[in-house]
Order: C-alpha cells, then structure tokens, then sequence
C-alpha cells in the first residue's frame, strides 16, 4: 500500500450554460486544462474514472483526448458520480495499480427542479403523481424542523445564500457572478417554505478533472501538489431521514454526513479544529447551515452566531463555499462534488486571486450530499 | 366522494374512521407504505393511527415535473411529516390549513381527499376540537 496520493493537477470548465457545447466535451476540456496544469499529456494517464448522472458516458471522451488504451471506468452513482471517481482514482494508486490516475465528472441537465422517477429509487408510483417525489420539498422540511428545534432564523438562510453570491462574483468558474442583496434573496418568491428563489441552487451544466499522482511521481515531475489525506464515501444508516422518504423512523438514527465525516477525519488523524477552509454541500441554505453541524465544525445552534459574525465569510475562522457553492455555481450533479475538491486544491496552492483565503490554508475539507442518501468527504492536506 | 378510487390500493384501511396501513418489519420497526415486491413478505401489515403531532411541514408552491400527475390548473399545497406515537413518521398532504396556520408539534388527524376527478389520495388535516 502507498497510503500517500497526491492531486498534481486541476481543471474545470466554467459552470453555468453553455449552449452548443454538450456535457461530455465541457468534461474534455477539463480534462485538457487539467492535464496542462500538471505539465502531462494524456498518454501519460494510467487509468481513468468518470461519469455523469444526465450527460451520457464518461469513456467516450478518449475519441478526443486519444485512443492510449487506458482503462476507463465509468461511474453512474447519481450525487455521489464525482466523489466515487475519486475515491477509486485514489484507491488504485494507493494500491499500486498505477501511477498516475484521472477523475472526472461533468454533466448538463434541463432546467428547473430535477425530476426523479419512483421506480428507479424503488418507489411505488404515487408518491411521485401525488407531487411528494421533490428533492426540494426535502432540503425545506428537513430545515423547517431544524430552524424550529434549534433557533435558526430566516435572516440567517438569506445571509448563506448572500455570501455564496457574493463568492461567485469574485471566481471565474462560478454561474452567478452578481451580488444578491439580502432583502431581494429574503422577499423573493417562495418555492418550499421557508426557502425562496434565491436560497436555492439550479440544476446546470460543467465539468471537473482532478489528476492524481503517487509520491514518486509528484517527486519525478516536481509537482504543484496537494496531499489527499482522506476520502471517504458513505450510504445512509439505519433510521436516518434522506431525501424520497415516504416515512421516517420514530427511534431517529445516524446521518451519512456524520458517518463520513468522522471516518474521514479519523483516516487523516486530524478534527473539525484543524481544517482552514471547507465547501460543504448547499443545496440549498438551509443544507450549508445544517451540514456545518453534521460535519462537525459547530453544535447545532451556533449557526446563527457564525452567520451573524461573518465566521464562513472568506476571512473568517473558517471559510465555508469560497467559490459560492452549488448556489452561485449551479448543480451539474457529476461534476458537483469534484467542483468542491478543485475550489479545495485552488485555496491550498495559493492560486484563488480575489476569493484567496489568506494566510496559506493547510487543510481543505469537501462534503458532497445526495439523493437517497449518501455523502461523500474529502479533506486535502498541503 | 366514495366514488373516488384510491390513487393506489393498501393505503388506508376501508371503514368509516380509515387509517393508514403499515408494515411492521421483523425487527419491530415501522414503515409506511407497505413495501412491494419481495420485502412485502418480511413484513406485517398493521393499520395505524389516525392521529399525530405535526414533525414538520413545507409549501409546493410550483407544479412538480412528470410524474407529477394532479389536476390542472395547478393548485399550490401543503406537505409535511406527521408523526404517529411510537409508530413511525409518514410524509402527507396537508389539508384544512393555510402555512400560517402550522406549527411543529400540532395535532393532526388523517382523512382522504380528492385527488383528481377520479381518485382520492391521504392526507393529514389539523385535529378538529370536538
């Protein structure tokens, strides 16, 4: 085992739309910039990760990139696309199957709210027809329960939901690159009670290649590298409370947030108090404020403080979504969770120009959540 | 209203007062609906309460996507999380209320209502004082 795998490259292609490009050739030109960025051509890649949940299959892209006869794998785990290519991208180095392995996520979905089918998530029929199918109504119960049991106040969603955009203003990969003020985000439509317009994220479309390399090759090519001190991956636990659920347990129960959260921080030996800058999954804004809890970076509650302070603001104690998150990026569901681990590799080199969290950050944290119930965790170390 | 079909069957139960029907799974634990398939033999139906406290609630205020199948024009609705004591935690329409109306930890009891034209659906409306 070679427990030590480093990124030694990152790319993206600029969330948001772009007609006339499809998903997979935005996931190309990620791959490209990502390639560059290592100083490797793609013969150089040894194995390959990659998917999209709406956008078609990620192995075609070797019609463009070249036909090298690298092993490519593509993964279809709905939310969990990106963050599964990367930790299988990281799993083969670490086992020593290559030395040099590629993840890459893209996607394009229509607008507006995704719509799911019940019996791909082993659903009866009604409960989609009868309109409770809706990964909104989800987000909106699950903070309308929580604002109520721990005193969170709908000022603080605005303000989430303020700092994403004016995040995005300041980064060049970002969908929503204008500042919204707190009483347009506020007084805008409702969609699900007590979430308006602009608290939440849209489906959209881009794509993200984060290259991988062992330690003996990031010393071969004198890499700009970032250490991936853990990943880890995880489904529900029993009585949880996920997305499509037509009834909930009385006896209450775990959270896949908690469960990778803990088992992330435990692989790479460190806690919530070492790490100096996290993208956590904002859905919406109520899920940024109730995944800062379940990662472990506050106690239920103490949200309302931190927004009120400016704790998660880029100068804060700890950045939360420097880039502006699913909210100011949008939400191509392959690409979304790798977004969150380049805007990570971005901040630990020192490369974030206008949106640079100051003082050298060390530790990155990434935590991607998902429909039926799954998270992902990546804590990046320099 | 009787004329209505049940916009699917197994539901609720057939009598004057109907209640939702579960499925009790062999380690004591509450499910709603009753699964189908090969876990609906691992499971015992069992009717449950027709009364609960509100867990939480939201709005639909836009018109679901397919397979959203409800009458047109659409109507905005009320959703939400009734829990039943000591059973399990059903997600239901809300009916009988506005969301100023709603508060966490309110009484509620189950009723059906029309759906479309031809079927009716469950739903939980705020506990009427007798």
């Amino acid at each position: 085992m070679n427990d030590d795998v480093y990124i030694i490259g990152a790319g993206i292609h600029p969330f948001g739309r772009t007609d006339g490009r499809s998903g997979r050739d935005q996931g190309v030109f990620a791959v490209r910039q990502a390639l560059a960025d290592a100083g490797i051509e793609w013969p150089d890649v040894e194995f390959a990760y990659g998917g999209s949940a709406a956008a078609g299959s990620a192995d075609i892209m070797v019609n463009e990139l070249g036909l090298t006869s690298v092993p490519f794998i593509n993964v279809a785990n709905g939310c969990a696309t990106g963050g599964s290519a990367l930790t299988a991208a990281r799993n083969a180095i670490a086992a020593g199957a290559c030395d040099i392995a590629l993840a890459v996520g893209f996607d394009k979905h229509p607008r507006g709210a995704f719509n799911a089918k019940p019996s791909d998530y082993g659903l009866p029929e009604w409960y989609g027809e009868t309109g409770m199918m809706l990964t909104t109504q989800f987000f909106a119960l699950k903070i309308q329960r929580y604002m109520a049991l721990h005193g969170i106040s709908r000022r603080t969603l605005g303000l989430v939901a303020e700092k994403a955009f004016r995040n995005g203003t300041l980064c060049d990969h970002a969908w929503r690159r204008s500042p919204v003020d707190l009483d347009a985000i506020l007084n805008a439509p409702m969609i699900n009670d007590p979430l308006t317009k602009y608290m939440f994220c849209s489906p959209a479309e881009g794509a993200v290649a984060l290259l991988l390399a062992s330690s003996k090759k990031v010393r071969e090519l004198g890499a700009d590298a970032v250490r991936i001190a853990s990943v880890a991956f995880r489904t529900r636990p029993e009585g949880s409370f996920e997305v499509f659920a037509p009834s909930i347990s009385v006896n209450g129960g775990g959270k896949p947030t908690e469960i990778a959260s803990k088992a992330a921080f435990e692989m790479a030996g460190i806690g919530p108090e070492d790490v100096s800058v996290a993208q956590l999954q904002d859905t919406e804004s109520g899920a940024e404020i109730m995944h800062m809890a379940e990662n472990g970076f506050c106690a239920d509650g103490e949200q309302e403080q931190w927004l009120a302070e400016g704790w998660s603001e880029i100068g804060g104690k700890l950045p939360i979504n420097t880039d502006g998150g699913c909210l100011a990026c949008g939400e191509p569901i392959g690409a979304s969770g790798l977004r969150q681990v380049y805007e990570n590799t971005v901040q630990l080199r020192g490369r974030g120009g206008e949106r640079q969290v100051p003082n050298g950050p060390k530790v990155g944290y990434s935590h991607v959540y998902g429909a039926p119930g799954l998270s992902a965790v990546a804590i990046l170390e320099r | 209203m009787s004329a209505l079909a049940p916009i699917a069957p197994g539901l609720w139960t057939d009598e004057a007062e109907p209640r939702p029907i579960g499925a009790r799974r062999a380690d004591g634990e509450i499910v709603f609906p009753v699964p189908g398939g090969d876990a609906a033999a691992l499971v015992e139906p069992v009717a449950l309460s027709r009364k609960g406290t509100l867990w939480s609630w939201t709005t639909q205020g836009f018109e679901p996507k397919e397979p959203y199948s409800g009458p047109q024009p659409f109507q905005p609705f009320l959703i939400g999380y009734v829990e039943l004591p000591a059973e399990v935690i059903v997600e239901t329409r809300i009916v009988d209320a506005t969301a100023a109306d709603l508060v966490i930890g309110m009484p509620m009891e189950f009723t059906i209502v029309p759906f479309d034209d031809s079927r009716a659906t469950y739903a939980f409306r705020p506990e009427r004082q007798p």
